[in-house]
C-alpha cells in the first residue's frame, strides 16, 4: 500500500492532478451545498456540457482551451441563472436544451476537423490533460471559495434558506446568487479536464446530498462535504492507479458508494427512533 | 401621532399592470392590522410593496417613527425548499439578524438577541433540534422569533396559520396578540376573518374595484363586510338584523 503510494507520487503530473483534483473536489463541495439546497443542481450539469462544446470549439480551431472555456461558461452561468430563476420560462427544460446543444456543437466540431485529441478525455476526463497553468488557476480559485464561504458564510446562509426574508432584510440575494454561479463555472472548467464532462457535475451534487443525509446543522453539512470530497477524491485516483481505471469515473463511484452508505445510516436511524 | 407607515396614493403591480389603484392608508404604532380579501385582491402585493421586494408603480410609501424598511420582521410563508433544510433552530433565528450589522461571526449581543426571542416565542428549548424535524407549529414560531430579530417595532405576518391545526393556530394568534401587547405593530395578510376580526384592532379589506380601512367594529357594519363574514357581529344591533332576517324566512 505504501509502497504503491510512493510510487504513484513519483510522478510529477499525478502529483499535479492530485493538487487539482482534491481543490476542485473541495470548491465543488462548498458551492455544491448551496446549489442542491436551493434546486440549482442542473446549473453544473449545463455549465461542463456548455464547456465541452467550447473546448472542442477551441480545440478545433487551434486556440489555447482555457481562454476560449473561461468566458463562454461565465456568460452561460449568468444565463443559466436567470433561467432558473424565471419561473415564466421553464428552467429546468431551457438548461436541458442549452446542454444538449453545445454538446452536440461540440461533438460536430471535434469529428469534423478531425482534431487528434481523444473524445473520450474530454468526455471523461483524462489526469494526463492537467497542465501548470490549471494547477495555478485552481489554486487561487480554490483560495477565492474558501475566503467567500468564511466571510460571508452567515450570508450564505440566509441567501440558501430563505431568500425573500434576506432580499427583506436588505441582503443583495442577486449579488450572491451571481457570485456563487461565478465560481460553479470556474469550478466545472478546470474540473472537467480531469473529471471530464459527463461526471463533473456528480462533484457538485454527491457530496452536498451525503452529508444532509446525516447532518442537521448547515455548518457540519459544509463541513462534512469538504471533507466528504476530499477524501472520496483521494481513494478514487488511488483506486484508478491501482486498478487501472478511468479516474473520472473511479471517483464518482467512490462517492456514489459513500451516498449509499450514509443514505442506509440515516434510513437505521430513523427507524430506531420510530421504534 | 405620526403614522409609522403612511401610504400616499400607491397604485401597485407587476410590469405595468396594477393589481391595486390610489391606495391611501396610514398605520400608527401598536396598530394590529388584519388584510383580507379575494385571492388575487392584492395582498400579497402590497405586502412585497411595504416591505421593499418591488416599488410602487406611483405614489409613495412613507416610514415613521425612526423605521427603516430594513428593519421590519417578516414570517414569509413556508417554502418547498425549507421542507428537507438542514440547519439547526439556532441557525435559522440567528439569520434574522443580519439586518442589524455585518460582522465575521454572530456577535455576543446578537445571540443574546436570539435567545431572548426563542424564549418569547417559546422554541428556546428547541433551539439544538433541526428545522425540519419540527411540527408545523414549532417551525413557524422558530421563523417568527427569526422575524423578531430582525425588528423591535413592526412585524408583517403572511398567512402565519396556514397549515396548522386547530390547537396550534390559537396558539399561533394568542402569542402574535401577546407581542401586539408588548408594543409590536402587526401587519398581517390572513384567509382567516373570523379570527381577523376577533384579534385585529383595524382590518384593510382589499377587493379588485375598491378597499375597505377601518375599525374591526366599522368593518362588521359596512356592506363589504357583511358580505364576507359568514358569522353575524354579536352587537346588538345585528342581533336584531338577525333575529328580523329569520322571522322574514319564516
Amino acid at each position: 500500500m505504501i509502497e504503491m503510494l510512493t510510487e504513484m507520487f513519483s510522478y510529477n503530473f499525478i502529483i499535479r492532478a492530485f493538487a487539482v483534483g482534491i481543490l476542485v473536489s473541495l470548491c465543488a463541495a462548498l458551492l455544491g451545498v448551496t446549489l442542491v439546497l436551493k434546486r440549482y443542481s442542473m446549473i453544473g450539469d449545463g455549465l461542463s456540457h456548455v464547456g465541452f462544446g467550447a473546448l472542442a470549439v477551441a480545440a478545433s480551431l487551434n486556440i489555447a482551451p482555457l481562454e476560449v472555456a473561461v468566458p463562454v461558461i461565465i456568460v452561460a452561468a449568468f444565463l443559466l441563472l436567470r433561467l432558473s430563476e424565471n419561473s415564466k420560462i421553464n428552467g429546468d427544460a431551457a438548461i436541458a436544451i442549452i446542454a444538449s446543444t453545445s454538446l452536440a456543437i461540440g461533438v460536430v466540431c471535434v469529428s469534423v476537423s478531425g482534431v487528434n485529441t481523444d473524445l473520450n478525455s474530454y468526455l471523461f476526463g483524462s489526469i494526463l490533460a492537467t497542465t501548470n497553468a490549471d494547477a495555478i488557476m485552481c489554486i487561487i480559485l480554490a483560495a477565492v471559495v474558501i475566503v467567500v464561504f468564511v466571510l460571508f458564510y452567515n450570508n450564505i446562509f440566509a441567501v440558501t434558506f430563505d431568500e425573500t426574508f434576506s432580499r427583506a432584510t436588505g441582503l443583495k440575494t442577486g449579488v450572491y446568487n451571481t457570485v456563487i454561479a461565478l465560481l460553479t463555472a470556474l469550478t466545472v472548467v478546470i474540473g472537467m479536464r480531469i473529471m471530464g464532462t459527463l461526471l463533473i457535475s456528480a462533484l457538485i451534487i454527491f457530496p452536498a446530498l451525503s452529508s444532509m443525509r446525516i447532518c442537521k446543522k448547515f455548518k457540519s453539512v459544509i463541513i462534512c462535504s469538504g471533507v466528504l470530497s476530499i477524501c472520496c477524491f483521494f481513494v478514487g485516483m488511488c483506486a484508478s492507479y491501482s486498478l487501472d481505471t478511468p479516474t473520472g469515473a473511479s471517483v464518482v463511484l467512490v462517492n456514489a458508494g459513500v451516498f449509499v452508505i450514509f443514505w442506509i445510516i440515516e434510513s437505521v436511524k430513523t427507524r430506531i427512533a420510530k421504534s | 401621532m405620526i403614522p409609522l407607515i403612511s401610504i400616499k396614493n400607491a397604485s401597485m403591480g407587476y410590469e405595468g399592470k396594477t393589481v391595486l389603484s390610489d391606495l391611501s392608508l396610514d398605520i400608527y404604532e401598536k396598530d394590529y392590522v388584519c388584510i383580507v380579501g379575494e385571492n388575487g385582491s392584492g395582498k400579497t402585493t402590497l405586502m412585497k410593496c411595504l416591505l421593499g421586494l418591488i416599488q410602487p408603480l406611483s405614489g409613495k410609501i412613507e416610514y415613521g417613527s425612526g423605521l427603516k424598511q430594513n428593519e421590519i420582521g417578516y414570517l414569509p410563508q413556508k417554502t418547498v425548499l425549507q421542507k428537507d433544510f438542514p440547519a439547526s433552530v439556532s441557525e435559522v433565528v440567528l439569520s434574522g439578524c443580519l439586518n442589524n450589522r455585518h460582522t465575521l461571526f454572530y456577535s455576543r449581543e446578537q445571540k443574546n438577541i436570539a435567545a431572548k426571542n426563542m424564549e418569547l416565542t417559546g422554541i428556546y428549548p428547541l433551539r439544538k433540534k433541526c428545522f425540519r424535524e419540527l411540527s408545523g407549529g414549532q417551525q413557524q414560531r422558530a421563523l417568527l422569533s427569526r422575524a423578531l430579530c430582525a425588528t423591535s417595532k413592526l412585524l408583517i405576518l403572511d398567512e402565519p396559520v396556514t397549515g396548522l391545526d386547530p390547537k396550534a393556530t390559537s396558539d399561533m394568534y394568542s402569542l402574535i396578540k401577546d407581542l401586539n401587547r408588548k408594543g409590536i405593530t402587526i401587519i398581517m395578510v390572513s384567509h382567516d376573518v373570523t379570527a381577523s376580526v376577533n384579534n385585529a384592532s383595524k382590518i384593510l379589506h382589499l377587493s379588485r374595484s375598491n378597499y375597505f380601512y377601518g375599525s374591526a367594529h366599522q368593518y362588521l357594519h359596512s356592506d363589504i363586510g357583511k358580505k364576507f363574514m359568514i358569522t353575524s357581529c354579536p352587537c346588538d344591533d345585528c342581533q336584531h338584523n338577525r333575529s328580523s332576517v329569520k322571522g322574514a324566512a319564516k
